[in-house]
């Protein structure tokens, strides 16, 4: 570990002062009964004695953003000659994602791999990506709907994060992950973590047990491939969902998206916003044809996506960090472990499928 | 920000001439307005572009000039929506944006030597344009080559300025038709599978590359079929809805497969190995 710090509970406001020059200070911070991540400022106490409601990707990733600006200009010499001028947006600014969980930074290494590839690099959220640092809080303890022990990761997992803070008594123990993280820890605020250390360790221990039984998604992109064609399955499993797509909009790990251009007069910008896939719109083609007419197709998709095709063409890793929001805040309780884990078992085993019909070969 | 391309942002081009080819398509050629990106374009046959017009949004065209013939670029646009509309709007010297050129293209390459038959109904030829002129300007690549092309009736026929020569080629065998009699129509009359079946082109050491409504291509397959062709000796192109048009948005896969980067060309071999999401 290249270094630990200790900041008391008492010098947390004047520490997130001193981050929040220079850079936007993301904190969760409570939005009537849900907590949500908003620009910190003096005053704001941030709440992190429980997980967020939403997850905080808008800070790489906005949930609308300019893609650019454009003008028709008109030609003072022939009217009739009209040029259009694209202007590409500014350099987004500095920001930190203060107090989010290991899940929410997790989320983005499930972006990196599709949004900066070797092959495709999309400017906007590399940029957004290198201008933004997470300090993220181990969590102490897991809720029910948990399990990101179950996609690889863990309540103290670092990945994603550029310095971890966990809770012990009085105050925080603050370990520096990247760089970045190293840089935001010179803070004279912070002394050493000294025999504090043992004591975080004790935390993030007990973080694990309380942790509900890990659901085994071993198989599960074959599994979901062989699901495919049994549309009974997944009207089964879509049966309650009201196609609302709050699961996509909580969920630290969507990451699709809509183009749209807004017009006012002879200028306008062109946007891009997050998008669902449990949205029948989304894949309606021009010529009325929908390959995704009922929400079980679309609900297959979404499952499909996160445990099937995602791992299948990036080496195995599952596009779900675990956060349980999709489940916490569906309106109808519609649970992504309980879809896996159904297609899985469902799936025949090699040994039954090698009996009824074995002796063909 | 780190140095490097925004995927996102258009090239502008200005349109220099259009031709409505039916009540319902018309046919944009323009220039990029960069002389040096014009010069410097490069693409396959069957690549597509987005094309802009802002203040409405992006649709995708398969660019169905060849490489070969680089004075413009040509899209034809069938009316089908809000983009469409407008675009049909557009004449010279208006301007455009182009995201181009996107997606995978024709194999061109693996059917040198061979027999090549075409088969196109309506704005499917389009994508198909651009590969037979293609290979008719490296004729010496390829065997036989045969256009069948039907349209509804003779004025959803595209391309019309062209037919006469396309008839007229000793090394293109060229049939239309059409789906019922019209006044003054003396090509073929029929659907496009009876043609197909009619016509009865050998199987043997060739291709059919087919593009059309989803209908026609269900039943040429067919056609095709019943005429010895194997899954691997078809070649067609799909349609799916598109935003990005570099694999990001997530909104036109097929299980792993992303139709705006793995496509739109698939062989009827590859269409079996996805997933039936069609
Ligand atoms: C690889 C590829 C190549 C293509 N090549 C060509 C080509 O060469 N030439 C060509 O003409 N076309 C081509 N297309 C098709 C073309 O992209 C579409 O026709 C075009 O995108 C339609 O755009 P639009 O904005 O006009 O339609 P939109 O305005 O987006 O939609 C039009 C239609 O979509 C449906 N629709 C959309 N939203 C809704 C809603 N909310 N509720 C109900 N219905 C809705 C309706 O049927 C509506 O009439 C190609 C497509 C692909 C994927
Ligand atoms: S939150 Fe629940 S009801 Fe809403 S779209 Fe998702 S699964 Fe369906
Ligand atoms: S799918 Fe559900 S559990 Fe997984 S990352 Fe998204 S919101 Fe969290
Ligand atoms: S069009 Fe966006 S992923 Fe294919």
């Amino acid at each position: 570990m290249a270094q630990a710090k200790f900041l008391k509970e008492a010098d947390l406001a004047a520490w997130l002062g001193e981050l929040a020059k220079g850079r936007k200070v993301l904190v969760p911070q409570k939005d009537g009964d849900a907590v949500v991540f908003k620009p910190w400022h003096e005053g704001v106490k941030p709440v992190l004695d429980r997980q967020a409601t939403e997850s905080p990707k808008k800070a790489v990733f906005p949930a609308s953003e300019k893609l650019f600006r454009f003008s028709y200009i008109k030609d003072p010499e022939n009217p009739g000659k009209v040029r259009v001028e694209l202007e590409e947006p500014e350099k987004p600014e500095p920001a930190l994602v203060f107090g989010g969980r290991p899940c929410d930074a997790r989320g983005f290494l499930i972006f990196d791999r599709v949004y900066d590839s070797p092959k495709t690099r999309d400017s906007y959220y590399v940029a957004r990506r290198e201008a933004t640092a997470f300090v993220t809080l181990a969590c102490p303890e897991a809720s029910n709907t948990c399990f990101c022990h179950a996609v690889g990761s863990g309540p103290a997992d670092t990945a994603g994060s550029d310095a971890l803070m966990t809770p012990v008594e009085g105050g925080y123990v603050l370990e520096a992950i990247s760089p970045k993280g190293e840089e935001l820890l010179k803070s004279p605020l912070l002394s050493d973590a000294g025999d504090k250390l043992a004591q975080a360790e004790r935390v993030k221990a007990q973080a694990v047990e309380s942790l509900p039984p890990a659901p085994d998604f071993a198989g599960s992109p074959e599994a979901l491939m062989a699901r495919f064609d049994d549309m009974g399955f997944w009207e089964n499993a879509s049966a309650k969902c009201i196609s609302c797509g709050a699961c996509t909009y909580l969920c630290p790990t969507c990451y699709c998206f809509s183009i749209t251009d807004e017009e006012s007069g002879m200028k306008g910008v062109r946007m891009r916003s997050w998008d669902n896939c449990m949205s029948y719109q989304f894949t309606l083609e021009a010529s009325g044809h929908n390959p995704r007419p009922t929400k079980a197709h679309r609900l297959k998709n979404r499952v499909g996506h996160k445990f099937s095709y995602y791992p299948l063409i990036h080496k195995g890793a599952i596009a779900c960090c675990g956060c349980g929001r999709c489940i916490k805040s569906c309106p109808v309780s519609v649970d992504i472990r309980e879809i896996v884990t159904m297609a899985i078992e469902a799936a025949p085993t090699a040994e039954e499928s090698a009996q009824p019909q074995g002796a063909k070969q | 920000m780190t140095e490097m391309p925004n995927l996102y942002l258009p090239e502008m081009a200005t349109i220099i001439e259009t031709v409505q080819e039916t009540p319902t398509i018309k046919t944009f050629r323009l220039v990029l307005n960069n002389e040096q990106r014009m010069k410097d374009f490069h693409f396959e046959p069957g690549q597509v572009g987005q094309l802009s017009v802002f203040g409405t949004g992006e649709a995708t065209f398969v660019i169905n000039s060849p490489p070969t013939r680089k004075e413009y670029l040509q899209f034809s646009v069938m009316r089908a929506g809000e983009v469409t509309a407008r675009l049909h709007s557009l004449n010279s010297g208006d301007q455009v944006g182009v995201r181009a050129p996107l997606g995978n293209w024709f194999p061109y390459e693996d059917m040198k030597g061979k027999d090549i038959v075409f088969i196109g109904g309506g704005i499917g030829m389009a994508p198909l344009r651009t590969l037979m002129l293609f290979m008719l300007d490296n004729r010496a690549d390829y065997g036989n080559i045969t256009l069948l092309y039907g349209a509804r009736s003779p004025v959803d026929m595209a391309f019309q300025y062209e037919l006469p020569e396309w008839l007229g080629r000793e090394d293109l065998k060229t049939t239309l038709t059409i789906d019922n009699p019209a006044q003054g129509w003396e090509h073929r009359v029929g659907l496009i599978p009876n043609v197909l079946l009619e016509m009865e082109p050998s199987a043997k050491n060739s291709v059919a590359i087919t593009c059309g409504p989803p209908i026609m291509i269900k039943f040429t397959l067919q056609a095709l079929k019943k005429l010895g062709y194997k899954d691997e000796q078809i070649i067609t192109t799909l349609e799916k809805r598109m935003k990005c048009g570099v694999g990001i948005c997530g909104r036109c896969n097929i299980g792993t497969k992303y139709v705006c980067v793995d496509g739109p060309v698939f062989s009827y071999a590859q269409l079996k190995e996805l997933p039936n999401e069609l």
